[in-house]
């Protein structure tokens, strides 16, 4: 690796740690970022000749801290200085003064504070994406800005008005309880969630350039992981996006088209993010705190487990779909839970499943492709047209409607009479 | 015959620092390794080498009476290494009763029980 790269690297690592302890010692975003900057700007310079300190972060808060505390005392900053600064003179015990405020507990809560403070309600979902990935994970905002397919000054706004809003909502800085801990982590998990889903619901020539979303996540999970060992969702989590990515590599064809999961080239699938995703499972479960996470990574271990689609534990599915729809309900979930009763009772069953979905899925174009194989299995080959039309003018981008015509196209291929033993 | 004098060689890294490595940052780093690994091999010097799954995969059990399965990596400071096992198990709750049998036959301490990322299983000339 070269000079750069590894510090780079360390710099990525050390990122949310020092940001969040930076913002909980001055309580402003901007100032934060920007010792945090100043202080990467000597690393550049620093640790190329006298080696990587022992602890990067340590040291990235301390030089951030005190350049910032110069500015402002030289009038450069227009911001108070902390209250408690005069407790911290400029002697020597400093850096075992500050380390030890920094040790243990508090680091913890600095890391979940800045996410949380990333996904704000008020934000909408976009503007917490962006946000995070700019401050928490230290994308450049080009970087952002091409993940987003939006131009450099679009996506510069966008976070300029994100940081806007937080600025003025204000998050405590105490240590939070039990519960308010708890909520925070449940809201950060739906955020890096949303990241994943960034990058994974894009296809077509899109899909490489988000592909970095999804890694992202993968890290931020991991993060948030190491933070909270025990918590199951946390694991679940993990384990679910590290599964779904699992699968990247066999997800689309050469000219970018999505390959559905029967068809994909298992061969690609990653085994060591499997055995990760696997793993985290395995822990997960033994806590016996069941949540909306480890059912989606459950289902998608199942899918992960089967060597060819036809091993598939269909049943199993079913069942934790139907898990997933009392802990979270949502016509989504039935009509995916509708797919895998298709496997194992037939369309007529799933027909029936999904026909009270209608009126709140009207605007979905996945109900009328899934709707429609269900008509054509059941040989209703004229309703089911209509259904897949309406699915096809219900797309929005035109790799959407190439998606749809080619999961239409294989499902009439499909849906041809074979007298399969799951039929009937 | 002299006995072979065998060394285990441990690794240790920051986690968030190897994490924030690109794919290819990653990919650079595991060949070079590769090529170290490659000439020992050669020599019949290599025996089994494992890259273990991150920490978060990680699961303790303290050989308390009775014994106590906490989640994450052994992370006191107080006890030192002493030796390890590759068992292959179908899930966590196998290598735990595995675990557990073992810490049956020597109480106290802990094992930290972590999947095994990938596996070169290596051969010894012996």
């Amino acid at each position: 690796m070269t000079d750069t790269a590894w510090i780079d690297a360390a710099l990525t690592s050390a990122r949310p740690q020092a940001i969040g302890a930076l913002l909980r010692y001055f309580r402003n975003l901007d100032t934060a970022e920007e010792a945090f900057q100043n202080a990467s700007l000597r690393a550049l310079k620093s640790w190329p000749q006298n080696g990587p300190p022992r602890d990067p972060a340590g040291w990235l808060i301390m030089v951030g801290r005190n350049v910032a505390i110069d500015d402002i005392r030289r009038g450069r900053r227009q911001q108070p200085l902390p209250e408690d600064d005069q407790a911290i003179s400029d002697t020597d015990d400093v850096e075992d003064a500050l380390a030890e405020r920094l040790d243990g507990s508090h680091y913890r809560d600095d890391i979940l504070r800045l996410l949380f403070i990333c996904c704000h309600p008020d934000l909408p979902a976009t503007q917490q994406i962006a946000l995070a990935l700019r401050i928490v994970s230290g994308l450049t905002v080009k970087q952002i800005a091409r993940a987003f397919l939006v131009s450099e000054a679009a996506m510069e706004q966008r976070i300029t008005r994100a940081k806007a809003r937080v600025a003025d909502a204000s998050v405590p800085f105490e240590t939070p309880g039990a519960v308010e801990r708890s909520e925070r982590l449940s809201a950060v998990a739906a955020m890096i969630y949303l990241i994943f889903n960034e990058g994974y619901s894009a296809s077509g020539e899109t899909a490489e350039i988000r592909s970095p979303l999804c890694e992202e996540a993968i890290r931020l999970a991991r993060l948030l992981l190491r933070l909270f060992q025990s918590e199951a969702e946390i694991m679940g989590l993990t384990a679910l996006l590290l599964l779904q990515h699992a699968r990247a590599a066999a997800r689309f064809d050469a000219d970018g088209a999505v390959i559905l999961l029967d068809d994909q080239d298992r061969s690609l699938w990653n085994q060591k993010m499997i055995a990760e995703g696997l793993a985290l499972i395995d822990k997960a479960m033994r806590h016996r705190r069941s949540g909306p996470y480890q059912v989606q990574a459950a289902i998608a271990a199942l899918h992960a487990r089967a060597e060819k689609p036809e091993d598939t534990d269909w049943t199993q599915i079913d069942l934790l779909y139907g898990a997933l729809e009392i802990m979270q309900p949502s016509p989504v979930v039935t009509l995916n839970r509708a797919v895998a009763v298709s496997k194992v009772r037939g369309p007529q069953a799933a027909l029936q499943m999904i026909e009270p979905l209608a009126p709140r899925l009207s605007n979905y174009f996945h109900f009328f492709g899934v709707r429609g194989a269900f008509l054509m299995q059941l040989g209703r080959n004229e309703e089911a047209r209509v259904a897949f039309d309406r699915a096809i003018a219900l797309a929005h981008t035109s790799a959407e409607a190439a998606h749809i015509r080619m999961h239409l196209d294989r499902l009439m291929r499909d849906s041809q009479p074979r007298g399969k033993k799951a039929g009937k | 015959m002299p006995h072979p004098m065998l060394y285990a060689i441990l690794c240790y890294h920051d986690e968030d620092f190897t994490g924030s490595w690109t794919k290819e940052q990653d990919a650079a780093v595991m060949q070079k390794l590769a090529v170290v690994q490659d000439k020992l091999a050669k020599q019949g010097r290599l025996g089994p080498v494992a890259r273990l799954l991150p920490t978060t995969s990680a699961t303790t059990l303290r050989k308390d009476d009775p014994p106590i399965v906490l989640d994450g990596p052994f992370a006191e400071t107080k006890e030192q290494l002493l030796g390890f096992y590759i068992v292959d198990c179908k899930n966590l709750d196998e290598a735990l009763d595995v675990a557990r049998d073992l810490g049956a036959a020597n109480p106290g301490g802990a094992y930290e029980i972590r999947p095994v990322g990938l596996l070169n299983p290596g051969g010894l000339a012996t």
